[in-house]
């Protein structure tokens, strides 16, 4: 069983001609089939988390241990992290001009399932994938993220996510920008692949709301750069009902 | 990617108002804010070699040229060696291929020389090359002529006549070593349509500068892919007029500049006729210490010219650290009583948050980069709308792209 885990991560940003510490020594382990939440206000670092995971050089890692099956996933580079079974779902999808969605998928299942998918069940993969994000097939001709509303970035992210079949999932933020209708389309993607049993989730998000439609079986509150408190899903009950402030008043420093 | 997106008012640009936008590497704007398509020209217009002073490097028109590498083109010392470059012509049934002398009445209709390099290569060359395409043939295949160079220095001139009505299809490759200096002149009947392909592959030493003057009639369709990957130094300067009412060129480029190499597009489209329409893209990505593009993109509106519909883009990637873009879209208006009027000019870097995103998806940082070039550059490609001419470049771009990213 694919487990990823991370042992007192440390990491830094440079910012304003300073060195600044984000991520103050966070441990986690997020095994194969289990959804965990992190939730937390904003600047608590849980978008480090994930970028770091994914191995974004912005960020520099000063202590701790990354593993994926044992595999130390801080030496990889990010298309290895990628191939090694790591996903990141992005908050801000970034815009690859000239380069179609139909080509771009093509090229990344390449590279993760280690060799060219078969044209013909790949079209067709590729089509009921489309079809169950309720995703217009014109869809595949257009340019990576140009131009695509906040939606449909979202809805590509899991589109992704559903052909790569990762072994881990770090959603980042996937509910924002999203109304009800574009969430619950989103939130059914994501678990049709977790029904799979196959994959490891980090849903990482700011509201519970996304909480009502994927039902997590952990949730851990991150704050000041690490995780402040762990417990099931009525912890996002607690959150929902206090909000963050007993986390943030000091809270942090315990 | 930034973008600069400029529709000059009249007034401003008869004021000679905000200088035209260009831009470099660095971010800072390559401008000369006098500069009008006038006096971008050392001297008038002349196919007498005598009648241009030897450019020092700092006129207008030669400043983003390294004259030192054009290997004597400019001053004279470039003696033609008899041995420059072999030129195969192919062509269907139904059109006349020729080889003439100098005194040809059909030589230089299209444009006189308007540099000193132009008018050595017209002053210089002793046959010319005609190709006619009589009027009313409509051709299926395409006429290919392969220039080929073979180390020596020389100069040429090619006509490329099509009559009334005739339409066809003309791929020019250039590939090999040489010192070249030939213009090419492009003459459309009323109501012909040409596409030209001319794809400069030229060894990494080779020094090819040409002037293409295309002469459009009533009504007729001019479209033009110019793909530099090659070469030393490449300086094309590509020129549009219009016999008559009604005429339409587009005219598109790309060019993939390495690491020491200068490709220099130069075009200018001078609406002399009223409603005529043009439509100027051009791209080009760069990488590796000293490459250099420049691409000057005139276009001139002159009074008569109502009801022009006219459009300019240039687009520069740049992929490394070291390479430089020299982009200066000028627009000069003479009349207010036209369709449209704009250009656009861009040069970006290739986006670190490109290459992370693809990354993250497993793909490789060359594979990724070859993806984003090859998209960048496929977008204009499948302007051609020819099948097997579309597909052979895209072919040899991605040749180009393994074998140097």
């Amino acid at each position: 069983m694919a487990t990823l885990e991370i042992r007192d991560l440390h990491v830094t940003v440079e910012a304003d001609n300073a060195t600044k510490e984000i991520l103050k020594g966070v441990d986690l382990t997020v095994k194969q089939g289990e959804t965990h939440a992190i939730m937390g206000p904003n600047g608590s670092g849980k978008s480090t988390l994930a970028y770091s995971l994914a191995g974004h050089p912005k960020y520099t890692i000063t202590g701790g241990t990354v593993t994926l099956d044992g595999e130390d996933v801080l030496e990889m580079s990010v298309d290895e992290r990628a191939r090694a079974g790591l996903f990141l779902a992005m908050q801000y999808p970034v815009e690859v001009p000239g380069v179609s969605v139909s080509n771009f998928l093509r090229t990344s299942a390449t590279a993760i399932r280690g060799e060219a998918p078969k044209l013909r069940t790949w079209v067709k993969e590729v089509r009921e994938a489309m079809e169950r994000l309720n995703m217009d097939p014109a869809f595949a001709e257009r340019n990576v993220n140009e131009g695509f509303s906040g939606g449909e970035k979202k809805r590509h992210e899991i589109l992704q996510l559903e052909l790569l079949r990762p072994k881990v999932a770090i959603l980042d933020e996937t509910d924002s920008g999203l109304d009800v209708d574009a969430l619950r389309v989103v939130s059914e993607g994501v678990n049709r692949v977790r029904e799979t049993g196959e994959v490891g989730t980090l849903l990482i998000t700011h509201y519970t709301r996304i909480l009502r439609y994927i039902k997590p079986d952990y949730v851990h509150v991150f704050s000041a750069g690490r995780i402040v408190e762990s417990g099931g899903a009525e912890l996002a009950d607690k959150l929902e009902n206090e909000g963050y402030e007993v986390y943030t008043k000091g809270g942090a420093s315990a | 990617m930034a973008e600069a997106q400029n529709a000059p008012t009249l007034n401003s640009v008869r004021a000679g108002g905000p200088p035209p936008v260009g831009s470099t590497t660095a971010g800072q704007i390559a401008v000369a804010a006098e500069s009008t398509v006038a006096t971008r020209m050392s001297a008038p217009p002349s196919f007498d070699v005598a009648d241009f002073p030897v450019p020092h490097g700092r006129e207008e028109e030669w400043r983003f040229t390294p004259l030192e590498r054009l290997r004597g083109l400019h001053d004279g010392t470039a003696v033609a060696t008899g041995d420059g470059v072999r030129i195969d012509i192919d062509a269907p049934a139904g059109v006349v291929v020729e080889t003439v002398g100098r005194d040809d009445a059909r030589l230089g209709r299209a444009g006189a020389p308007v540099d000193r390099v132009a008018a050595q290569a017209y002053s210089a060359f002793e046959k010319a090359g005609v190709v006619t395409v009589p009027k009313e043939t409509v051709l299926t295949e395409p006429i290919r002529i392969a220039v080929h160079g073979q180390g020596g220095v020389a100069y040429g001139h090619q006509v490329i006549e099509l009559g009334a009505f005739a339409e066809a299809v003309v791929v020019i490759d250039h590939t090999g070593d040489t010192v070249l200096a030939a213009n090419v002149d492009y003459i459309l009947g009323d109501g012909a349509k040409l596409t030209v392909v001319s794809v400069q592959d030229w060894d990494d030493k080779a020094v090819h500068v040409g002037q293409h003057n295309a002469l459009i009639g009533r009504d007729a369709t001019f479209k033009s892919f110019v793909v530099t990957f090659g070469g030393d130094l490449v300086r094309l300067h590509p020129r549009v007029a219009y016999a008559g009412t009604g005429g339409e060129a587009e005219l598109f480029g790309l060019y993939f500049t390495d690491a020491g190499q200068h490709q220099e597009h130069r075009l200018l489209v001078d609406h002399n006729t009223p409603h005529c329409k043009s439509n100027v893209a051009y791209k080009g990505a760069l990488q590796g210490d000293g490459a250099h593009a420049v691409w000057i993109g005139d276009v001139l509106i002159e009074a008569t010219a109502e009801g022009t519909d006219t459009y300019e883009m240039n687009r520069n990637l740049v992929l490394t650290d070291g390479a430089r873009v020299d982009s200066v879209p000028n627009l000069e208006i003479e009349t207010g009583e036209i369709v449209g009027a704009g250009h656009a000019s861009a040069t970006g870097r290739f986006d670190d948050e490109q290459l992370f995103y693809l990354m993250a998806r497993g793909i490789a940082a060359d594979d990724a980069r070859r993806l984003v070039v090859r998209g960048f550059f496929a977008e204009l490609v499948q302007q051609i709308g020819v099948d097997d001419i579309e597909e052979r470049l895209l072919v040899k771009i991605d040749a180009e792209l393994e074998a140097t990213l």
